[in-house]
């Protein structure tokens, strides 16, 4: 099983390790290094590394690479899914996942690390049960705890591991009892130079907050299930129910979860919401060239296409770009050769435009590769897949929740090729 | 580490107060000193602050074990958090005061006798992780009360300690009984403790291969498919691992655990979806194919698949590699989801390359329009290995799906256009492949090829190109001035440019033989006279022998029809394809070797297999057939083992790439090629022949067939000569073993060949394993007049240790026992020292003491160094002894032909040792029998110029494989032996243990 963890900052440094079993000696990451070394981006370093005597299975998240060493024949799916809910956890307590925050809470990180893995086996990973055995730091309590000496561990133990459905404590109370969902949807694409969709999916998840009081049991049902023909669940939903009735049942864990991942792929139901023509082209003679891009409304559902930003990664020759935008502003930062384009909302009169001339390194050839187009957008209300929510029951409990459903559609990974 | 800390202290001078950096602050010398008095400070607040501080210091590396005995002292309290505080501190610091620890002994006693049963798993989980061997003593009953606890939450916790403490004292473990109380475990009402007693007793069973601790029933099985609906996502990944380890009795057993696994396909950890895939996988092979319910399953494997690559980037290289191995077993589950294998621009390279592979997988005629714009787009990004995978796929493509071979070559042509060097020089490697599936038909784009010859710098697209102007002479008008301009550097080329051109001139003259006789004189004086390489040296005598001998036959050998090379360059050969199905989900999966290939050492080594459904008429082969598939494999895959054969033979082959052909070059490629020559060439040459081409390998009693009787005149490997480019795998096939486009004459001698290489050296007798001699090892004078010699012996895969006890003193000896110390492989006493009765003075007696492997393992030296203790009514005495390493080869030692291949090859090269060994007067078959009583398994043997070569290999009980290679020269006493193991460390004592049994 997964016998230690080093976090590892950009530059290369460790700044924390943890051993479950024996320690081994940090000269293990020298063959890490060596592949980050060859991979010159560290996105591209390899994920399962093998070395003579162990394996090295990393993440790079949020700029820090998550490195965990294992000996024997573990599955790395299994150790990769721990370190993702490592960095999660990570982040559900501090905020965000960063080098000096991590140093900041460093005994509450070793504490959680402990907590998390026992023999290298996993032991509390919902971060509800975490949370009941050490708390997350506050500005209040961080001030209470200096004065009064007390710290993060909790002096509770983690009941709710005694029962069977560890990811709800039990005694849970609340004066407002809410239950609300949000179903978010990405739509990952590829569209080529003709305007026509190579490739188009939709990634779908329903995130939740829940605060009710009690042992809520809660079903949720949909208008159109049978959209839903890839989908990975919260433990908590009963597959038993989905199966016959297609309905999600469900003791819900407190606080903040995802419920439901789901996919969708076939073409026909995927909806592109913008075009996009545009032409860039570099001249054989001189150094420049040029730049046209327009977009309009292609399929919105009736709604507002909203924060419209358009991102390219220029060829490296391209030294600085004279544009007009007609809406919105433009930039273009010269180290990393990315051009931003934030338009915001989309005005379907008056579709925003974005022109001029590139200039190019003197004397350098002609770039060979067209940049890609990168779309962010979001359109509020609506799941572009057309999925609805059509009830929400609650059982078990007397009280009347508040109840609440929100859609919103995103761009995924939204590219347009040139 | 200490430095390291003092500096992150440093750095933290300027941190928060409000944050932990508080507790790093202080730094001043009388640290350690403040924070003992606090600690035996009187008041609880000040107690718990000190504990803090200490906890800190120690996260982040400083060393404050000096104040062990204070902080433990604050163990003893009711305050939940100051005890967990503690426990942590202990964990961490027990190792290096394990006397001081000890002191801690009784709180934990007390605590896991709690009436909180979180307080009794907390103090029987933190005990296991304290790793000292005097405290596991005392843990033992804790334990097993823990164990059989009341409330599950604490035998959860409790079977993982049953782990943690096998991994300290493995022998006390199993001798306190605690691995049947684990597998009782299995049947635990709940579900939680159900899975971790499976994935203690998997972590178990891993340093244990042969122990059937997992011994799988229906009646566990249907425990575990139980506790699989209510466990954590963890507990699920670690019961189907173990599910899948189960073989079903039949078809409709399988169906129904089939049935109950699929809703875990629906889970959103990856690892337990993947892990539901494997098991699947599986037991699909035992469902009819003309069951409804296996079209069903097959349908549902697919989306799970899919949604795997919209996770994280990590994950999906992982998933990518497992379908790598899934759509080479079923193509049929994925063949409509080729968009989502389509490359973003924004994937890391590693995600990249996978997807590329599976798409070329995947390509058909029904999607290859789309395929082939996709890859075009490719070939226009920066990264530059991935456009040349993306080129190279183009090639593929071509040469899998023929309608659009044409399509294929006119993409290509554009992207020579290019002018981009590395896309030109990928683009004329494939042509030349495509040229090969597609011989007269696309030759008319050689004119736009020719224009790009100076660009071309690297060695593979220099040899492809010459290959081409050699091939198609007759119809590039100056192909002899391209030629001639490769010429003059001709010293500077790599060899496999060099061979290439040798040919391609030969080629040329025998087309064109009035304009090219300077020419060819140019190159054959060239390579014979002023090269060092004897690969080239050799080729250009046969050329010049030939021509000068027979220009008519020459014509027929070197211009003869080439056979058709196959569709598919890389697949994974298919028994190694049904073991990496059984690995779904783990490390083999990723790297798709076997286990025991590249896990270490101790590790087991099982292969799986796949088990098909009887009689379901599916051309799976069973497991027993492995071998077959040698001859069964379709012509795809045996190019590979073309490689293997070369391998074996020592030649230095470029390892094959996944990227289509690998590089081609390879002298031994062509060395190889030369000595299935052997037969012809000798004839050909006449007697005076000089230099002699090294015959690296006679042919085999069925195989030669001198050209002069043959029917058809091109019988010894017409290809390797007129038209072999060399490396490819595809190319390779001539020379592995034909398809089925070759003339039988030359089938023959090839499988012939490779069987009689596998043959076993004649039926002998097989000879009793060899037992040393007693020899004494405790002389009666260092021992108070006790006695003991004794040997080792291996008898029906028992070790025993058989002894002489020897009373030389003058009063009775009773009372005995005996102890090993920790050494190289575990071994242990499997049993108490059987001595019922005293031994008199002057009185001897036997005792066989029965020995395990199981026992804690230390590096001993030498490696089978075994110190004893033995204890009688007088004192305790101790001796040392060398057991023979043969004692640990377990009799499954023979392992299959191809694995023994795949093995040899993938060991690497430093592992290798070579010893002598002298005078040793047996023939090979002689030896062979006498090192099988050993477990010495012979796996292959074969003659080469009256050398017997023995391929060997013998297995430790630690699960480490040893590989030899055993040469015998009649008429000469010294023997050599090669040896490859992964654990290197062996070879020595191996070697001495082959002198023995081959001189006694």
């Amino acid at each position: 099983m997964i016998h230690s963890l080093f976090l590892i900052n950009h530059a290369g440094d460790i700044f924390l390790e943890k051993h479950w079993k024996s320690v081994i000696s940090r000269s293990v990451c020298d063959y890490f290094f060596e592949a980050k070394e060859k991979a010159v981006e560290p996105e591209n370093v390899p994920p399962v590394l093998q070395t003579p005597h162990h394996y090295l299975i990393s993440i790079y998240r949020d700029k820090l690479f998550f490195l965990s060493v294992v000996q024997t024949e573990v599955p790395p799916l299994f150790v990769i899914e721990f370190l993702h809910r490592v960095a999660d956890t990570i982040q559900d307590y501090f905020g965000e996942c960063s080098e000096s925050l991590i140093n900041d809470n460093v005994v509450t990180v070793y504490e959680l690390l402990e907590e998390m893995l026992d023999n290298g086996f996993p032991l509390a990973t919902e971060s509800n049960v975490l949370k009941e055995m050490i708390r997350p730091p506050t500005i209040l309590r961080s001030v209470v705890n200096t004065l009064t000496g007390s710290s993060n561990v909790g002096d509770k133990l983690p009941s709710g591991q005694l029962s069977s459905i560890p990811w709800r404590r039990a005694g849970v109370k609340y004066t407002n009892n809410e239950a609300y969902f949000d179903v978010i949807e990405e739509i990952d694409a590829i569209v080529d130079k003709s305007g026509t969709t190579v490739f188009a999916e939709i990634q779908g998840v329903i995130e939740a907050s829940v605060r009710l009081t009690g042992m809520p049991d809660l079903s949720m049902t949909f208008m159109n299930p049978s959209l839903l023909d890839d989908v990975s669940f919260h433990p908590c939903v009963r597959f038993k129910r989905w199966e016959s009735e297609r309905a999600l049942s469900f003791i819900p864990p407190d606080g903040n979860f995802t419920l439901m991942n789901y996919h969708v792929s076939s073409q026909n139901l995927v909806t592109i919401p913008v075009y996009v023509k545009q032409n860039i082209c570099f001249f054989e003679t001189g150094p420049c060239g040029r730049l046209d891009i327009t977009i309009g409304p292609k399929q919105t559902m009736g709604k507002t296409v909203e924060a419209l930003m358009v991102t390219i990664h220029m060829p490296k020759a391209v030294l600085s770009a004279n544009l007009t935008a007609t809406q919105g502003n433009y930039s273009y930062d010269l180290a990393t050769k990315v051009l931003v384009w934030d338009i915001g909302k989309l005005n379907p009169q008056k579709l925003p435009n974005l022109r001029g001339s590139l200039s190019l390194q003197s004397g350098a050839p002609k770039p060979e590769d067209n940049p890609s187009l990168n779309i962010d957008l979001k359109i509020q209300q609506v799941a572009i897949s057309g999925l609805k929510v059509s009830r929400l029951e609650m059982n078990g409990e007397k009280y009347k929740p508040f109840k609440g459903v929100k859609y919103l559609t995103k761009a995924g990974n939204f590219q347009v090729r040139t | 580490m200490q430095e390291w800390a003092n500096q992150l202290c440093e750095n933290r001078q300027f941190g928060s107060k409000m944050t932990d950096s508080k507790y790093f602050t202080t730094t001043k010398k009388g640290e350690i000193f403040e924070l003992k008095a606090e600690l035996n400070s009187d008041k609880k607040e000040k107690k718990k602050e000190a504990v803090k501080k200490v906890i800190a210091s120690m996260t982040v590396g400083k060393d404050v074990s000096a104040l062990f005995p204070d902080v433990v002292n604050c163990m003893q309290t009711d305050n939940l958090e100051l005890k967990k505080l503690v426990y942590l501190y202990l964990m961490n610091y027990a190792k290096s005061q394990p006397d001081m620890a000890i002191m801690a002994v009784n709180t934990f006693v007390k605590d896991c006798e709690d009436l909180n049963p979180l307080i009794r798993a907390l103090a029987v989980r933190t005990m296991g992780c304290i790793r000292v061997d005097k405290i596991t003593e005392y843990l033992c009953e804790p334990l097993r009360k823990c164990l059989k606890d009341e409330d599950p939450y604490v035998r959860k916790t409790a079977a993982v300690c049953v782990a943690k403490l096998h991994d300290i004292n493995a022998q006390l473990v199993e001798d306190q009984g605690f691995l049947d109380t684990l597998k009782d475990l299995i049947s635990d009402s709940n579900p939680m403790v159900v899975a971790n007693a499976v994935a203690a007793l998997s972590e178990i069973a891993e340093s244990h291969p042969n122990s059937n601790l997992l011994d799988l029933n229906p009646q566990t099985i249907n425990k575990l498919l139980t506790a699989l609906n209510e466990c954590t996502e963890w507990g699920q990944i670690f019961i189907l691992d173990c599910l899948a380890n189960y073989s079903p009795r039949d078809d409709r057993e399988s169906q129904s655990i089939c049935e109950r696994v699929t809703p875990r396909l629906s889970h959103a950890n990856s690892a337990v979806v993947l892990s539901a895939v494997k098991v699947l996988m599986k037991f699909m092979e035992m469902l009819p194919k003309d069951l409804d319910y296996y079209g069903t399953l097959l349908k549902k494997l697919a989306p799970p698949l899919v949604t795997l690559l919209s996770a994280e980037p990590e994950l999906q290289y992982v998933a990518l590699r497992n379908i790598n191995l899934i759509v080479q077993r079923r193509p049929e589950i994925l063949k409509h989801e080729m968009k989502v294998f389509f490359v973003k621009y924004n994937d890391p390279i590693y995600v990249k390359l996978e997807k590329l592979d599976i798409m070329i997988r995947l390509a058909s005629q029904a999607n290859i329009a789309q395929v082939l714009a996709e890859l075009k787009e490719y070939a226009t990004e920066v990264d530059v290995d991935f456009v040349r995978k993306a080129v190279r796929a183009i090639g593929r493509c071509a040469i899998k799906v023929e309608q659009s071979a044409e399509r294929c070559v006119s993409t290509l042509l554009d992207l020579i256009q290019t002018k981009v060097n590395y896309v030109v020089q990928e683009a004329i490697v494939v042509i030349k492949d495509i040229f090969r599936k597609y011989p007269n038909k696309y030759e008319s784009v050689i004119a736009t090829l020719c224009e790009h010859l100076e660009s071309l710098d690297e060695p593979e697209a220099r040899a492809a190109m010459i290959w081409i102007v050699g091939e198609y002479a007759e119809r590039i008008d100056n192909a002899d001035e391209l030629l001639e301009s490769f010429l003059e550097g001709f010293h500077d080329e790599s060899t496999q440019v060099q061979l290439q051109l040798l040919t391609a001139i030969v080629k040329l003259f025998l087309k064109k033989p009035t304009e090219t006789q300077e020419l060819v004189q140019q190159v054959l004086s060239l390579a014979t006279q002023d090269s060092d390489n004897p690969d080239l040296r050799d080729r250009g005598y046969i050329y010049w022998r030939l021509l000068s001998t027979d220009p008519v036959a020459a014509k027929e050998v070197v211009l003869a029809e080439k056979p058709l090379i196959s569709e598919e360059t890389d697949l994974i050969e298919p028994t190694l394809l049904e073991e990496l199905i059984c690995h779904i989900g783990t490390l083999a999966s990723v790297y798709h070797k076997p286990p025991s290939a590249f896990v270490e050492g101790s590790r087991g080594v099982q292969h799986k297999r796949l088990t098909s459904s009887a009689g379901s008429g599916e051309s799976v082969e069973s497991p027993d057939t492995g071998s077959a598939a040698v001859s069964e494999a379709p012509p795809a895959v045996i190019p590979s083992q073309g490689d293997l054969l070369g391998d074996l033979l020592n030649l230095d082959l470029t390892p094959p790439t996944s990227t289509g052909p690998p590089p081609a070059a390879a002298p031994g490629m062509q060395l190889g090629a030369m000595d299935l020559l052997g037969g012809g060439l000798d004839s050909l040459m006449g007697d005076e022949s000089e230099p002699p081409p090294i015959p690296l390998r006679t042919d085999t009693p069925q195989s030669p067939q001198p050209p002069h009787q043959s029917p058809s005149p091109p019988d010894y490997s017409p290809t390797e000569l007129g038209g072999d480019i060399g490396g490819s795998p595809a190319m390779g096939a001539g020379f592995g073993a034909p398809p089925a486009a070759m003339p039988a004459s030359f089938n023959a001698p090839i499988s012939g060949g490779l069987d009689d290489l596998f043959d076993l050296g004649g039926g002998g007798m097989t000879m009793g394993t060899y037992i040393p001699p007693k020899t004494v090892w405790l002389p009666a004078m260092k021992a108070k007049g006790l006695e003991i010699s004794g040997t080792f012996v291996r008898r029906s895969g028992v070790i025993q240790m058989e002894m002489t006890l020897n009373n030389k003193a003058m009063s009775v000896m009773s009372d005995f026992a005996i102890q090993f110390n920790r050494n190289s492989f575990g071994l242990a006493p499997a049993g108490p020292l059987q001595i019922l009765t005293p031994i008199s003075p002057n009185q001897s007696i036997e005792a066989a003491l029965p020995l395990s492997t199981v026992g804690p393992v230390m590096k001993m030296e030498p490696l089978n160094n075994l110190q004893v203790a033995v204890k009688n009514n007088i004192d305790v005495f101790y001796f040392s002894c060398q057991y023979p390493i043969s004692m640990l080869f377990l009799e499954d030692g023979k392992m299959e032909r191809q694995v023994f291949l795949a093995t040899w090859k993938d060991i690497p090269n430093e592992n290798e040792s070579q010893f002598q060994i002298k005078d040793c007067h047996l023939n090979s078959d002689a030896a062979s029998n006498k090192l099988q009583g050993s477990n010495i398994f012979t796996i292959a043997k074969r003659t080469v110029e009256g050398q017997d070569m023995l391929y060997q290999s013998m297995k430790l009980t630690n699960g480490i494989w040893v590989l030899a290679e055993l040469r015998v020269q009649a008429g000469n006493p010294n023997y050599t032996i090669s040896l490859k193991c992964r654990a290197p460390e062996v070879s020595q004592c191996v070697f001495q243990n082959y002198e023995t049994v081959l001189k006694n």
